[in-house]
């Protein structure tokens, strides 16, 4: 357990150590490029509580991230054309202020997730796995055909949105902001795990007919679990929209969320910094072996093989050992 | 005396099996009431129907004077409805203390606290361990799970139904598995443990089953062909044909 | 709208969901047997869709493209299952989906290294290339009638070899107790080796039979394998029958609800807005379809309970 949080400490540090390098020898890509691990983190760290927590493997996680996006996105646009977005039966106006995105966001995410774990968890196993895929195949084509906010082409915006006090087109403070998110929820994770609530979603995974047996019901557990989880992929999922200042069908696709269960699996399953190493891990190579070839997925393919067939435990199973 | 749990002519087919064939029995206050039978003879059909996990076809459940036929299993849970199971259900990931704390969570009824951390929970963790000391597992409170013995789980399970602070116990086959101490010890245990609330005793060990049971019922294909005081059930006909043919 | 539009547009559903079935059939088999969930499915789709443009290029025979696309699909089935797939069967279905999910990386960008990523073009045969006419006035492409025909070849085949051969009844003793065919000296590796195969071999002949009315690239599919899910979800996982149902429903409900759901909407508003709903609405029927199937049924028309 030492090694364990002597590794979380160093990814800690890495989350600081590196942008700060970064801005002393001024290069700013590499900013860019751990605000999207950090992005990509606070993604995962959402799906981890579902999936390394609740034991749902939900392949269509990709569904919160991209409502995020589009939350970020739609009330961004009508701002930056000063159009509102409904005028009946009571005004609503676009904003380009990131708190009231995030809340947005968060809502909309976490509503999508109450929806579809409604639905989903009246079934278990394989039937989950596909059924949140196929939602998330559903979220997947209505953007791509659904006009209004760019359909197959996506959103751009102009300018990067507002935080109160802060520069947001500045690169490091925009990290920052991102840091902080990713940093506090790290926190509360980490509250959650040994909470009430993680007692009783931990037990529902291994034994839901102990937990039943107690007088709890599991997929009650797992619905509240699968909210948190959407809420939190969907704030990354602004964040993300945010950075490139754009949102498009792609942040919804299948592929987006197979992507975001590597993040947690490369990383670890259920384990805190999981989802951290594995963003970082897969932006590196991403970064790296994209530099070397166009191809880079091939390796990324034979990586992750690796990882499944003969590493339990991802990277900070395989460098911290088993969990006690 | 009014019954704590009573099934009244439950049936329940499974194709052209009836593996509840109109059974009907009573749980009384301060009472073990041991349930026997040969292989096959529908006792766990029987229990998932009493504790909630399988709907009979027809035929009700009452537990303290409710009809629950139609609760779920966690709903008899909160009323005081505890189980053992016959093949541990226990989270085997964790240590012993996280398992009976998530009984202690459950006889809280109040899952949704998601930052207090339960290690810091004077409430819980005092009937959790209260439980565990009851059935002396106090000093395996941090081994994991998954490294106890197959005895020290089954005295897990009591806990864990202990934790509860149940009206009544139903637990199925407590002793299997255990050994002549080991189910010593429990038959004791289990003696004292009447007192605190009654308990549905399904078991084959048989030398435990005459020691405990106030009453025994004998199943045989789904139906109940006697029940009695042990004395009784020794005497009687019907059970020496079922148990041993034509020696009888 | 017209009856004879209407009666195009259901042989068309029709076409589609038979492909569907070719594909999910493959699926729930693998499932069904050896208990495995395959997203790299759709990759062995896309490799009989290539093989078959690559042979009909180099030959011109569309017979031959068809049989290598078969071939070459079940052979490189049985290179994954033997490489790979073999070593998921004992793992949990979350080993499943990134295992294969690996799987589809490596397919995907090996075959853009090797084709490129522009598109390839697969011709249907000159002696397909026509129209039918049908009772009823109603005209329609011959290819389209072949692949319809074809898959409910492949349905009658199926059935046959589950229910007529030694094969099949090894099949489904599988299913029921691995164990147990396993003692009684099956060989149970290559058995799965050769489920694995058959459906790999279904989804490399339907990628090839589709290849030809759409274009042959990279990433196609993905999509037909999220719909096949989706089909096996509807129909019950594991069960052939179910897949046929599935598939035909779906194919019905995807190509019906593009055309109708437009003209329900003209009902409410105008034509441009009417146009714009229903297509944003019919790409999701489907999934309404099965969240609909699974309030009524968990387990999927033909499912075994839980």
């Amino acid at each position: 357990m030492t090694r364990e949080r002597l590794l979380n400490a160093a990814l800690v540090l890495a989350l600081f150590a590196v942008p700060a390098w970064a801005l002393w020898a001024d290069e700013p890509f590499t900013i860019t490029l751990a605000t999207r691990a950090v992005i990509f983190a606070l993604a995962a760290v959402g799906l981890n509580i579902a999936l390394g927590l609740g034991g749902l493997v939900s392949l269509g996680h990709a569904v919160f991230f991209g409502i995020g996006g589009y939350a970020m996105g739609i009330l961004a646009s009508h701002a930056q054309n000063y159009t509102p977005i409904m005028e009946a039966p009571f005004l609503i106006e676009g904003t380009k202020s990131m708190p009231i995105i995030w809340l947005v966001a968060v809502l909309a995410s976490g509503l999508a997730a109450w929806l579809i774990g409604l639905l989903s968890l009246r079934t278990s196993g394989v039937y989950f796995i596909m059924i949140t895929l196929a939602f998330g195949q559903m979220a997947y084509f209505f953007a791509t055909s659904w006009p209004t906010y760019g359909g197959e082409d996506g959103l751009s915006i102009y300018v990067r949105n507002g935080f109160p006090g802060l520069n947001t087109l500045v690169p490091i403070q925009f990290y920052g902001i991102c840091l902080a998110w990713l940093l506090l929820v790290l926190a509360l994770n980490r509250a959650l795990m040994r909470s009430r609530f993680g007692l009783a979603l931990n037990a529902a995974r291994q034994v839901p007919d102990r937990v039943r047996a107690v007088g709890l019901d599991p997929p009650r557990l797992q619905l509240v679990a699968l909210v948190l989880s959407g809420a939190i992929t969907g704030l990354a999922g602004a964040l993300f929209a945010d950075l490139n200042r754009f949102v498009s069908p792609t942040m919804l696709s299948w592929q987006m969320s197979g992507e975001i269960m590597v993040f947690v699996i490369i990383g670890g399953v259920a384990r805190l910094f999981g989802p951290v190493a594995g963003a970082g891990f897969y932006v590196l190579i991403e970064h790296w072996l994209g530099g070397v070839s166009e191809y880079w997925q091939i390796f990324l393919g034979l990586v992750l093989l690796l990882v499944v067939l003969f590493g339990k435990g991802g990277l900070v199973g395989m460098i911290a050992g088993a969990r006690k | 005396m009014t019954a704590v749990l009573a099934a009244t002519d439950l049936r329940k087919s499974f194709g052209a099996l009836k593996a509840t064939d109109g059974v009907s029995l009573t749980l009384r206050e301060g009472e073990i009431h041991a349930i026997i039978g040969p292989n096959g003879a529908g006792k766990s059909t029987l229990i998932a129907q009493l504790c909630g996990s399988l709907a009979p076809d027809a035929g009700t459940v009452s537990f303290l004077g409710c009809n629950v036929t139609a609760q779920p299993v966690a709903a008899r849970a909160r009323m005081g409805l505890a189980r053992t199971f016959q093949t541990s259900a226990l989270a085997m990931e964790d240590t012993v203390l996280q398992n009976a704390l998530l009984g202690a969570l459950g006889a809280s009824g109040k899952p949704w606290h998601f930052f207090a951390p339960v290690a810091r929970d004077r409430g819980l963790k005092g009937r959790a361990e209260a439980a565990l000391d009851a059935v002396g597992l106090a000093d395996l409170r941090d081994v994991r799970t998954a490294d106890l013995s197959h005895g020290q789980r089954r005295q897990l399970e009591v806990a864990v139904a202990l934790t509860l602070e149940p009206k009544a116990f139903v637990m199925d086959e407590p002793m299997a598995g255990l050994g002549q101490e080991g189910s010593a010890q429990l038959t004791s245990f289990l003696a004292d443990l009447k007192r605190t609330a009654p308990i549905l005793l399904v078991e084959h060990d048989m030398d435990a089953v005459f020691a405990l049971a106030d009453r025994i019922s004998v199943l045989v294909y789904g139906r109940i062909i006697a029940t009695g005081t042990v004395d009784e059930i020794r005497r009687d006909a019907a059970v020496r044909e079922a148990y041993l043919g034509d020696e009888a | 709208m017209s009856p004879i539009l209407l009666a195009e547009q259901v042989l068309n559903g029709l076409q589609s969901g038979v492909m569907l079935f070719l594909m999910a059939a493959g699926l729930t088999l693998i499932f069904g047997v050896m208990g495995l969930i395959n997203l790299a499915h759709g990759s062995l789709y896309m490799v009989g869709a290539f093989a078959a443009a690559t042979v009909a290029g180099l030959t011109g025979s569309f017979v031959l493209a068809l049989v290598t696309a078969l071939a070459g699909a079940a052979l490189a089935g049985a290179l994954m299952e033997v490489v790979v797939i073999r070593r998921l069967y004992a793992r949990d279905h979350l080993d499943q989906v990134l295992a294969t999910f690996a799987l589809i990386l490596i397919f995907s960008e090996g075959t853009r290294w090797a084709f490129g990523s522009f598109p390839l073009y697969l011709d249907t045969p000159d002696w397909l290339s026509g129209t039918v006419q049908l009772p009823g006035g109603i005209t329609y492409p011959a290819y389209r009638l072949a692949l319809i025909g074809v898959g409910l070849v492949v349905g009658v085949g199926l059935w046959w070899l589950n229910a007529r051969t030694r094969l099949g009844i090894r099949i489904r003793a599988g299913e029921n107790d691995r164990e147990m065919i396993a003692a009684l000296g099956v060989d149970i590796g290559r058995l799965y080796t050769l489920v694995f195969a058959l459906g790999a071999g279904l989804a490399g002949l339907a990628g090839a039979l589709v290849g030809a009315i759409q274009s042959v690239q990279v990433g196609m599919g993905e999509p037909v394998l999220i719909l096949a899910f989706v089909v096996i979800v509807i129909g019950g996982i594991g069960s052939i029958r179910g897949a046929l149902i599935g598939a035909l429903l779906v194919g019905l409900t995807g190509t019906l609800g593009s055309v109708l759901l437009p003209e329900l909407f003209k009902l409410f508003t105008d034509a441009s807005s009417a146009a714009t709903l229903g297509s944003a609405f019919s790409s999701m029927a489907i999934y309404v379809l099965m969240a609909g199937v699974l309030i009524w049924r968990p387990t999927g028309l033909f499912g075994a309970r839980s």
